[in-house]
């Protein structure tokens, strides 16, 4: 039976290409193949059969209903990603198939459509990041700090120590490690003060010497803490010629003054608060920006996107740009590998933060920054709960809250039977030792008073 | 065939805000609260009010931009996209209509493993489908795309050769012919690249290999079949060659659609593989992303897959993290989920069939050089006798020479038919090349067209090869100036540096 996704299989029409080429079976033009190398029987995939769309749309029910949705309230998780609400606008943009079925647009003139849309995402998250390029996506937040840290010690290239704070992503950094490992580069791990939360600055300067080519912070850091001594972290790590890499969340920026603003030589983040979704973690889009400077130019990694004129010069247009830095022309000298992007997630974050604008943005942080304040001031009126978890910092979105007499995995199951889920606990990362009765929480535009407010009264039925 | 591009002289976004408009509305609820909260953030860090130039629109505003932006880009839901080694082929709807529920797109990373059991049954399957489909024992999903793959496959072997003291193995082979990324991702991994050369036959040249083989390699990176769309029929022997010297075998799964269901890469003697599921396994490319990449590893590699992979304890699926050598991991989280969703549905789709994807594939092909290279100017340069796999490389440096017109003229000319054209100039050891993939998705009637297509243009070559200069004249915009495009004092990344690229437009 002819497959709908393979044309050419009907047998009238596969007999008249074989006639072409002289030959009677399909197999004949595999017959370069060592003999004993080809399958005897078709692979064990799929049902063991071809399935109807209607039938794999059953089996695809069957197993997809196991999962568990959390809407009524959205999920309170935090950990470097956290349910937003996405925007139809976005959805229906990105599921224009000119779009979401086209190639890296390698042929510019063909694609000036899409070139111009990443263009404009990267203008905007120049804007929002407060930096003048921004490359065309990486792969998602994690590995774009792994290659602002790769790309610092090629700026810096006889330094080859990089300081991470500890109050950065876990996940982060250990991705920071894995990329690191076989570029000679040494990852060393920053304090973060106990009691603020915040990013230890003594303990960074101890350990920033004239061989650290970097120094990584994030802004708000894993805690949701918001690092108030970035600016000195900058100024020192300045002052031993190294380069300042601020990993930042896009969505609070229209609030907090940009890392670029701050000083920040390279930034970095994560698009998925802009109209992405959370994926169960992917795919999403990493941001990575620089200052206009030479130096920081040509080491950047990943596609770029820049205007031009047409040959007779009458006409804007876009292309792709610097391709010299990449892989598929300086092969082994390429300031990266990476090929395909996040190029349909970058789109979903330009139409998302055009949708807001500038006003829009302040106010969605401002929204934010409110309901993190609303639930602050009522978790810290449950008993048994310890919140906030740090003192003398200002948190944004995200807070560790932390249980005292019981155990934070039986409240959090207890609340998962209430179809409410907080998490992660920090317990699951290894360096957090002393928070390992704590679990975050997150608050964004898409909890209602109501939810929080449901948080707030069964966390206290559990707790009684 | 006619074809004319929709063209919109649409402004750049910054450029259509005139007012203070809004295309979202976001609630005031918890204002108050959030003024106590501004109040206690030190000033400077707080963005200046008016600070953000960013423009303020409506929604519908937005919607028209981005929709006549997406006219002018151009997918395989228009026409044929040929492009070599990106195996573009139709994304069926039925896989994006799925991937996109609810209990897919809405799952947080750090839910509870009782509340995923769907999401971790399908990476489940996924993974053991795809390990039966490269004879591997152990696949992950967590590369997000293809170059990260290649670089955790690069990374595992060097930890192997680490872990057993042999601290001399830096060297990596790579044939000529190798994508880009490959030479790219060893050197990440701290290799040094070893190049071999190809045979007139096409194959790597075997001797080369055996010529450079010591106790420093490391290890070979290989497509197969490779970028000029052959099989290397002596895998085999290169396989023994590398094993006997003490190195692995990394598999470039970009070219796999040629044997899908046919011939397993770990059969061939390749200890890790990593595959694209946005070429090979019907996810869409989306414009350059999101991609997502597979590693998959046979034997001694198989402790060094970066963590977590999916597990099933017979009672419940689980993210096990207890792979004693793991390179840790390549990314946060579990790697691209939703491309991953489509390919599952894709595979559950086809089961068996999946043979047929690479039958067809390689028919169609071949049906494209046999009648292409019928043509004046055209040539193949490797292996011209031999049957291609999923591409086929054509050569027009005879066009070049006998015309003036230049590959690139002559991939301008195909935009100007309504064809996207192949990957031009690549891979590097083919002069003037077009790498041409015609995918299982493409009809005869569409092969015919293009080849017709490429017939016109040969004989307009010949004839007037000045009109060829002056393609293309059907997309939304003429040839751009690339020289302009990079020059340090014309180069324009961003927005705000428009106007240094606007100075150049003549009245």
């Amino acid at each position: 039976m002819p497959h709908p996704w393979i044309p050419n299989s009907v047998p009238e029409v596969k007999n008249e290409m074989l006639k072409e080429l002289g030959i009677s079976d399909v197999l004949e033009l595999f017959n370069d193949v060592p003999k004993e190398l080809i399958l005897k029987e078709p692979p064990k995939v799929g049902l063991g059969k071809p399935l109807t769309e209607y039938e794999v749309r059953r089996f695809f029910e069957s197993v997809i209903s196991k999962n568990k949705v959390f809407i009524n309230p959205p999920p309170f998780i935090g950990g470097g990603v956290c349910y937003h609400y996405v925007p139809a606008a976005v959805k229906a943009i990105i599921s224009r198939s000119e779009f979401y079925t086209s190639y890296t647009p390698y042929q510019a003139e063909v694609a000036q459509g899409l070139l111009q849309a990443i263009f404009e995402y990267q203008s905007l998250m120049a804007e929002l990041y407060g930096v003048d390029v921004v490359n065309a996506s990486l792969y998602n937040g994690s590995t774009a700090a792994a290659e602002a840290v790769r790309m610092a010690a090629r700026v810096k290239r006889n330094k080859r120590k990089v300081l991470v704070s500890k109050a950065v992503h876990p996940e982060i950094r250990e991705v920071i490690k894995t990329w690191s490992f076989g570029a000679g580069i040494e990852v060393i791990e920053v304090e973060y003060d106990k009691v603020t939360g915040r990013t230890d600055v003594n303990d960074l300067l101890a350990k920033l010497g004239d061989d650290v080519a970097a120094t990584l912070v994030q802004y708000t850091n894993f805690f949701g803490v918001i690092e108030t001594e970035l600016k000195e972290v900058i100024e020192v790590t300045h002052k031993h010629n190294a380069l300042a890499i601020v990993y930042s969340n896009p969505i609070l920026l229209g609030v907090l003054r940009s890392p670029g603003e701050l000083g920040a030589d390279i930034v970095v983040g994560d698009a998925q608060p802009l109209g992405l979704g959370l994926n169960y973690g992917g795919p999403s889009a990493g941001i990575l920006g620089i200052k206009f400077e030479r130096d920081l130019l040509r080491q950047l990694p990943g596609r770029l996107i820049g205007a031009t004129v047409t040959e007779d010069g009458r006409e804007l247009g876009f292309t792709m740009i610097l391709q010299t830095r990449e892989q598929h022309i300086r092969r082994e000298r390429a300031t990266s590998n990476i090929t395909t992007n996040s190029n349909l997630e970058a789109l979903a974050a330009a139409v998302y933060v055009s949708l807001l604008g500038a006003d829009g943005i302040r106010k969605l942080g401002e929204a934010i920054l409110g309901r993190t304040n609303y639930a602050l001031k009522k978790l810290s009126s449950v008993r048994n709960i310890k919140v906030p978890v740090f003192e003398g910092s200002q948190y944004f979105m995200e807070f560790p809250i932390k249980v005292e007499g019981k155990d934070i995995e039986d409240v959090y199951k207890a609340l998962i039977r209430e179809s409410i889920h907080i998490g992660p606990l920090l317990r699951r990362f290894r360096d957090y030792a002393e928070l390992s009765n704590c679990s975050l929480v997150c608050f964004t535009e898409a909890h209602t008073k109501g939810d929080i407010d449901t948080l707030v009264s069964v966390l206290e039925e559990v707790l009684r | 065939m006619v074809f004319r591009q929709a063209k919109w002289s649409e402004p750049i976004i910054f450029e259509l805000s005139r007012h203070n408009k809004q295309g979202l509305l976001v609630d005031e609820e918890f204002r108050g609260y959030a003024e106590d909260a501004l109040r206690e953030i030190p000033k400077e860090y707080l963005r200046a009010r008016d600070s953000l130039k960013i423009p303020n629109l409506s929604e519908v505003e937005v919607v028209r931009h981005f929709t006549r932006l997406s006219q002018m880009a151009y997918g395989v839901d228009l026409g044929p996209v040929p492009l070599g080694s990106c195996t573009m082929k139709y994304n069926p709807k039925v896989c994006e209509e799925l991937a996109n529920d609810k209990r897919v797109t809405d799952l947080h990373p750090y839910q509870d493993e009782e509340t995923v059991q769907g999401i971790l049954e399908i990476i489940y399957l996924l993974q053991k489908w795809l390990a039966e489909l490269t004879g591997a024992d152990v696949c992950t999903l967590q590369p997000p795309a293809g170059a990260s793959g290649e670089f955790v496959g690069a990374l595992m072997i060097k930890k192997y050769h680490l872990d057993r003291g042999e601290e001399q193995r830096v060297e990596m082979i790579i044939p000529d012919s190798a994508h880009g990324s490959n030479p790219a991702s060893a050197v990440m991994a701290g290799f040094r690249v070893v190049r071999v050369p190809a045979t007139p036959e096409g194959d790597t040249d075997v001797n080369a290999i055996k010529a450079v083989v010591s106790e420093r390699t490391a290890g070979i990176m290989l497509t197969n079949p490779s970028t000029l769309g052959l099989f290397e029929s002596k895998i085999l022997e290169i396989a023994d060659i590398i094993h006997d010297a003490g190195g692995l075998l990394y598999y470039d799964g970009a070219n796999l659609n040629a044997i899908l269901g046919l011939v397993r890469p770990c059969d061939m003697g390749f200890d890790v593989v990593h595959l694209n599921l946005h070429k090979t396994f019907a996810a869409p490319h989306g414009g350059g992303g999101p991609g997502a990449g597979v590693i998959c590893a046979k034997g001694a590699l198989k402790d060094y897959i970066p963590v977590p992979i999916v597990d099933y304890d017979g009672r419940k699926y689980f993210l096990r993290y207890d792979v004693p050598k793991s390179i840790g991991r390549i990314t946060w989280f579990y790697g691209n989920i939703v491309p991953a969703v489509k390919s599952f549905i894709y595979l559950a789709s086809l089961g068996p069939l999946v043979r047929e994807v690479a039958e067809i594939s390689v028919l169609n092909t071949n049906y494209f050089m046999k009648k292409v290279t019928k043509l004046r100017g055209v040539d193949l340069i490797y292996g011209r006798n031999r049957w291609r796999k999923h591409e086929v490389v054509l050569s027009f440096e005879k066009l070049h020479k006998e015309t003036g017109v230049t590959a690139e003229d002559v991939a301008k000319a195909l935009l100007d038919r309504g064809f996207h054209a192949p990957t031009i100039y690549f891979p590097l050891i083919v002069p003037e090349a077009h790498m041409v993939e015609l995918t299982e998705s493409e009809t005869k009637e569409n092969i015919d067209a293009l080849i017709n297509a490429y017939a016109e243009i040969v004989e307009l070559a010949y004839r007037n090869p000045d009109a060829l200069k002056a393609a293309p004249r059907n997309t939304s915009v003429t040839r751009l100036n690339n020289i302009f495009a990079n020059a340090p004092k014309t180069v324009t990344p961003s927005y705000k540096f428009i106007d240094r690229i606007k100075e150049l437009l003549k009245a």
